[in-house]
């Protein structure tokens, strides 16, 4: 039994991490055919780090990250202490409907936004881009400080007002430096799904706006580049620090 | 020492409601300047919310609150001279014990070499000037209780508010810190408002207790004067133990009547608290005001009664009588010395009662 449960784990991670593993190996084949192996080389991330308009992409892509992280954490912890500090008649009805963005197809948020854009008259660039990320990165943000709320002292805050401070000050100097570790777990997350976003920022990008993952899939349509074998291996690379980055943080938040 | 004159807190007919549920129900109340005061009552009672609302926490649907002459019904919690102990200690778990300490310096905007100065006083005043450099989690939960204290001192406030400060404590160090906070509230002479359901923890504390039920005031004044004159049966009963005997009122001569308890015994009580035309009232016995012998008794009241049974606590032995006419007494006895009769379950026992120890609590 014991033989068959290691064989069968064994599988699962193969096929979880076997595609991968290939993809990391083919970065570094001298052949343009993924098939057979020809030897060690750089050349690819040579070649990739002097290609232009995906460097422009990636600037793009940070630069938008970035400001997807920010406004989600301003959204997402305001969001928060909104909806723990005060009832509203329809705090669960709220609660409810800021979930939606995180499971609703991203093709039909693509559309809605190009919809809304269009109807507004703004014109796609960054800003529209960083606005359909915002809509679907500011919930787990949000839904990340909602539990840390849940399990902090109320009587934290009115320790603090009871010693002089504002609600502001309560707020700033108290709330925030506690929900800490939950807002920085939420700004990567937000990072992260803006940073690997292809089907909204598809719908709601102008040229000048071309995002990564949006410049690898025009690529990949031309047909397979070992430049992109590359590109990803350092994505997987800064991914997989990521998502380590944001469990530490979440343990030392417990 | 207290002022008998100077009120510091007046509560004038306060009344919080929190839906249908009235927690504090026209109370009006006068907290001395510089008294030790215990709000003392079963969960539930509304105490905790009689604090809040000192605290400016909650605002009072009805009725007004006075803070040392000023009226702070309305002013929010960060503009009242009034600290709080709270029962979590809430100590904020990002500053350090100094920063916890000075944050209601920081707030006041006092300069940073005064406020130092102050700190270091507070720390040492709960002997934790060491650990000023720990976070709140290095801390045992003594310590812990300490910081939250000098916390609150430290900020000079009018009135200390303090929330079962100490229920999180083990019985040893509770009790330490009992006296503890009663010496260092005769030495700050800050107005101390504590809130409790421990009977004993408010007898060793206060100089006075205000009793509280079903968010109504039973009765205020010095721990003695209720152990000793309740006034009412939640009063006798909550606070130590009482035989609580409903009786029916047979006759009246001058300054004592006559009154014959469930079961059938007479006994005298005195007249002083029993209104004209009542005709039952509800009387409080302290089991250890109950004198048995073995021997004749001379008193006011004699009856004769069987142990029903005998438990011995050490100090004391706990004994459980029941008269000749049916009636259920507890009564205590000090065992002073090993060689003195001692009492056993069966043995008929007097009993003696002086009628002033009989203390009519309701009368109709």
């Amino acid at each position: 039994m014991d033989w068959f449960l290691r064989g069968w784990t064994a599988l699962v991670f193969l096929f979880l991490y076997g595609p991968v593993l290939v993809l990391v190996a083919c970065s570094f084949n001298a052949s343009r055919l993924n098939v057979v192996w020809e030897g060690f080389t750089l050349d690819w991330y040579q070649k990739l780090l002097a290609n232009a308009p995906l460097l422009r992409a990636a600037k793009n892509s940070l630069l938008i990250a970035t400001a997807t992280a920010i406004l989600s954490v301003l959204l997402g912890t305001a969001g928060a202490w909104l909806l723990h500090r005060y009832r509203y008649r329809c705090s669960q009805l709220i609660r409810t409907i800021v979930a939606i963005p995180m499971v609703m197809p991203e093709i039909l948020m693509g559309i809605s936004l190009l919809i809304l854009f269009a109807t507004i008259g703004l014109k796609l660039g960054f800003t529209t881009v960083i606005i359909g990320h915002v809509t679907f990165s500011f919930p787990f943000v949000l839904i990340a400080v909602q539990v840390r709320l849940h399990g902090l002292d109320p009587a934290l805050e009115e320790a603090a007002l009871d010693l002089g401070a504002t609600p502001l000050r309560a707020f700033w100097l108290v709330i925030v430096p506690c929900l800490k570790p939950a807002i920085i777990a939420g700004a990567l997350m937000a990072f992260t799904l803006s940073m690997d976003e292809l089907i909204v920022t598809f719908f709601t990008r102008s040229a000048s706006a071309e995002t990564l993952p949006v410049q690898v899939y025009g690529m990949a349509r031309v047909g397979l580049n070992p430049m992109l074998n590359a590109l990803s291996t350092l994505f997987i690379l800064a991914t997989v620090a990521f998502v380590l980055f944001s469990e530490y943080l979440r343990k030392l938040s417990r | 020492m207290p002022d008998p004159v100077r009120p510091m807190i007046e509560i004038r007919g306060v009344t919080k409601r929190f839906g249908a549920f009235t927690a504090v129900d026209d109370v009006s109340l006068v907290v001395r300047a510089g008294e030790f005061l215990t709000l003392l009552g079963p969960s539930g009672c509304g105490k905790t919310t009689l604090l809040r609302l000192l605290a400016g926490f909650e605002t009072p649907d009805a009725g007004a609150i006075l803070l040392d002459g000023e009226d702070v019904t309305h002013l929010p919690p960060y503009r009242r001279n009034v600290n709080q102990v709270f029962q979590s200690y809430a100590l904020f778990p990002h500053l350090s014990v100094r920063d916890n300490v000075g944050f209601g310096l920081r707030m006041q905007g006092v300069p940073a070499a005064a406020a130092a100065a102050r700190i270091r006083d507070a720390l040492a005043m709960v002997s934790l000037a060491e650990q000023s450099g720990k976070l709140p989690h290095q801390l045992s939960g003594g310590q812990r209780q300490r910081v939250a204290l000098a916390r609150a001192v430290v900020c000079r406030p009018k009135v200390l508010l303090l929330d079962e400060p100490l229920s999180a404590l083990d019985a040893k160090l509770r009790h330490g810190m009992q006296l503890e906070l009663k010496h260092l509230q005769r030495k700050l002479g800050i107005t101390f408002v504590f809130v409790t359901h421990d009977q004993a923890e408010a007898l060793t504390m206060s100089d006075r207790i205000a009793v509280i039920n079903r968010g109504k005031v039973e009765q205020v004044g010095p721990a003695a004067e209720i152990y000793h004159r309740p006034r009412t049966p939640f009063a006798a009963d909550f606070i130590g133990q009482a035989n609580l005997l409903s009786a029916t009122i047979v006759g009246r001569n001058g300054t004592t009547a006559r009154v014959r308890a469930a079961g059938g015994l007479e006994l005298t009580v005195a007249a002083a608290g029993l209104p004209a035309g009542a005709s039952t009232a509800l009387l409080s016995v302290r089991p250890e005001k109950i004198h048995i012998s073995k021997h004749r008794i001379e008193a006011e009241n004699v009856f004769a009664a069987r142990i029903e049974e005998e438990i011995f606590q050490g100090a004391t032995d706990q004994l459980t009588l029941v008269t000749d006419q049916g009636t259920r007494l507890h009564a205590l006895v000090a065992n002073e010395s090993a060689i003195q009769e001692a009492f056993h379950e069966g043995d008929r026992v007097h009993c003696g009662l002086h009628p002033d120890d009989l203390i009519i609590v309701q009368a109709e």
